[in-house]
């Protein structure tokens, strides 16, 4: 069974989109790009999607009740979800410096959650 | 009476770098005045990644992009009052300020940056017919909720509007378990960067109806529900296309507007095109002294932007307070917008008195183009051309134009054109 999944290309401002033809999962053809780059891009978006997931997890302060994080790399786009849930019940103390790891190996994907500012011990 | 050489009001980026600019070119009594409890401005909500391509050449989060500049700040001999509102400033360059503790606060100084960003266009700027129930709100309050406050202010959402920020609640609600049904944007393309379309959109397969507007909002304490209809090429909308949609919020993502109440008394002349200051090739206002940057000057969707429009404000306040009083319009020309274009930053222009020697011009296009070319003319002729590929009003222009293009020609104005290539009209 031939399968169509249509991507808007990023790479450019042109934003192409792009028809990629699957069969049982495996690329056949891809269409209707204006470059190269775009079918590189195409490429990864069908077979393995990844972002970079920010988020807030909560913070005992007195003036501050969220603290903002992210993933440090780029993760499967799939596991976003499993990585929200992962994160939504954990708390925070400061002091916090920008870049600590605040939760490791999120989703078990070996890449950790750190802190995107710093909060002082009196937030 | 408090005496200051610089005051800057409002401490996010642009406020930040023109602070971090002016002490770097030798002003030494720098006051900056942030109302909010920390520093960073609008940029501490924003804590998707996608700040700073421009800068430092990587992605950060609003709040990273923040620090550096907050960091920088620091080390500087650079005061910094926070929790202070400006409640008045004067063309003689007088300031009143309210701080909680030390009430109000009468500042003298011999140059004002404004910094003050912008606000959100909310309900009351569009007319829909029906009741006024809880639940509407701008995407930039939902994004303090969630973001700053850790509320969810509701479950089942709709945005009207598709400029970034509410792409970014989009995907934000959507990951936070809420139900986003979709986005409904009157105009034919989306005034969102395609990258936020594509992952906040388009990864969640939440539908965006273009020429489409809400005709009506349903429910009495808390919103129940809006009626989504097609609109035909007058912008009205096609009453057989009416569909309802329940939801219990609704997001308005419709547009900024600069913050220029504390200009106007300062006798600062606007831009109808920008709604921000008239400014010269310094970034300073019609009244001699005061200089605007940031979203307060014009609305950006590039932080980057920001700063470097802040540096140039930070420079030429620091010019204007090391050569003395220089009339900052005289033998200035004016940079006028023709065909194409909806607006440009700076519209005055003294190319003697350029700063760097190169000057970025600001700008908008009207409507999107595949390819356009970029005329910058005037009445010594053409001065510049540039063929530019897919514009588009959502992201802005900006063109540099180098100091002896500009001497050499000696024009008496400048006429920008943007004309879609292939277009013979
Ligand atoms: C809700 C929202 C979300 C945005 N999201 C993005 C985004 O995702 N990406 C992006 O690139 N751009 C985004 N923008 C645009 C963004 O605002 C600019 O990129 C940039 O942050 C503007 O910087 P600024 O310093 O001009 O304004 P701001 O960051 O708004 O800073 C203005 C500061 O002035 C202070 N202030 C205002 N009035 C007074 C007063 N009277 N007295 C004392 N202090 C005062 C305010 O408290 C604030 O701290 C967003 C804008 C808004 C409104
Ligand atoms: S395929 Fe090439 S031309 Fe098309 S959007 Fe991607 S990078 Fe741009």
């Amino acid at each position: 069974m031939t399968e169509e999944k249509f991507v808007t290309c990023i790479v450019c401002p042109k934003g192409c989109r792009i028809k990629v033809i699957l069969d049982e999962g495996d690329i056949l053809d891809i269409l209707n790009y204006g470059c190269k780059r775009g079918v590189e891009y195409a490429r990864e978006e069908v077979m393995a999607p990844k972002r970079i997931l920010t988020t807030t997890v909560a913070v005992q302060g007195q003036n501050i009740q969220m603290l903002p994080v992210k993933t440090e790399d780029a993760i499967p786009k799939e596991l976003l979800k499993v990585a929200m849930h992962e994160t939504k019940d954990l708390s925070v103390e400061p002091p916090i410096k920008i870049g600590d790891v605040i939760w490791p190996n999120i989703a078990g994907t070996g890449v950790n959650i750190i802190a995107t500012r710093t909060l002082d011990a009196n937030v | 009476m408090i005496y200051k050489e610089l005051v800057v009001i409002g401490g996010g980026p642009a406020g930040l770098s023109a602070a971090i600019q002016a002490y770097e070119e030798g002003v030494q009594d720098i006051l900056l005045i942030e109302r909010d409890f920390e520093l960073g401005g609008i940029l501490k909500q924003c804590i998707h990644n996608g700040f700073g391509l421009h800068i430092f050449q990587e992605e950060l989060t609003g709040p990273e992009y923040a620090e550096r500049f907050i960091k920088e700040l620091k080390k500087m001999n650079i005061e910094v009052i926070l929790d202070t509102m400006v409640l008045e400033i004067t063309n003689e360059k007088k300031i009143i300020a309210v701080n909680k503790e030390l009430g109000i606060l009468n500042i003298q100084t011999q140059a004002i940056i404004l910094a003050m960003g912008c606000r959100e266009r909310t309900r009351g700027a569009l007319n829909i017919p029906g009741f006024r129930p809880a639940g509407i709100f701008t995407a930039g309050t939902a994004q303090r909720f969630v973001n700053i406050e850790g509320y969810m202010p509701g479950k089942d959402i709709v945005i009207l509007g598709s400029g970034d920020i509410g792409l970014i609640m989009a995907r934000r609600f959507t990951l936070e378990g809420a139900k986003v049904r979709c986005v409904v944007e009157l105009m034919p393309y989306s005034n969102g960067l395609t990258r936020n379309v594509v992952q906040c959109l388009e990864d969640y397969d939440i539908p965006l109806y273009l020429r489409h507007t809400v005709i009506e909002i349903h429910g009495k304490d808390r919103l129940e529900g809006v009626t989504v209809a097609e609109v035909d090429d007058n912008n009205l909308p096609i009453l057989a296309t009416a569909t309802y949609i329940p939801c219990d919020t609704l997001l308005l993502s419709v547009g900024l507007i600069p913050e220029n109440e504390l200009s106007k008394l300062a006798e600062v002349k606007l831009d109808d095109r920008t709604g921000g200051p008239i400014v010269n090739q310094r970034m300073e206002t019609s009244t001699q002294g005061i200089f605007a940057c940031g979203n307060v000057l014009h609305v950006h969707d590039l932080v980057d932007f920001v700063t470097q429009e802040a540096r140039l404000a930070g420079k030429g306040a620091a010019d204007y307070l090391s050569k003395g009083k220089v009339d900052n319009y005289a033998d200035a020309i004016p940079v006028r917008v023709l065909k194409g274009v909806r607006y440009i930053v700076p519209q005055y222009f003294q190319g003697k008195e350029m700063l760097n020697g190169r000057q970025e011009l600001f700008m908008r296009s009207v409507k999107p183009m595949d390819k356009a070319k970029l005329i910058i003319d005037s009445d010594k002729g053409v001065i510049k051309t540039k063929t530019l590929n897919y514009v588009k009003p959502s992201e802005m222009i900006n063109v540099a134009l180098q100091k002896e293009e500009l001497c050499q020609a000696n024009p008496n104005y400048l006429e920008i054109s943007l004309q879609e290539v292939g277009d013979r009209s």
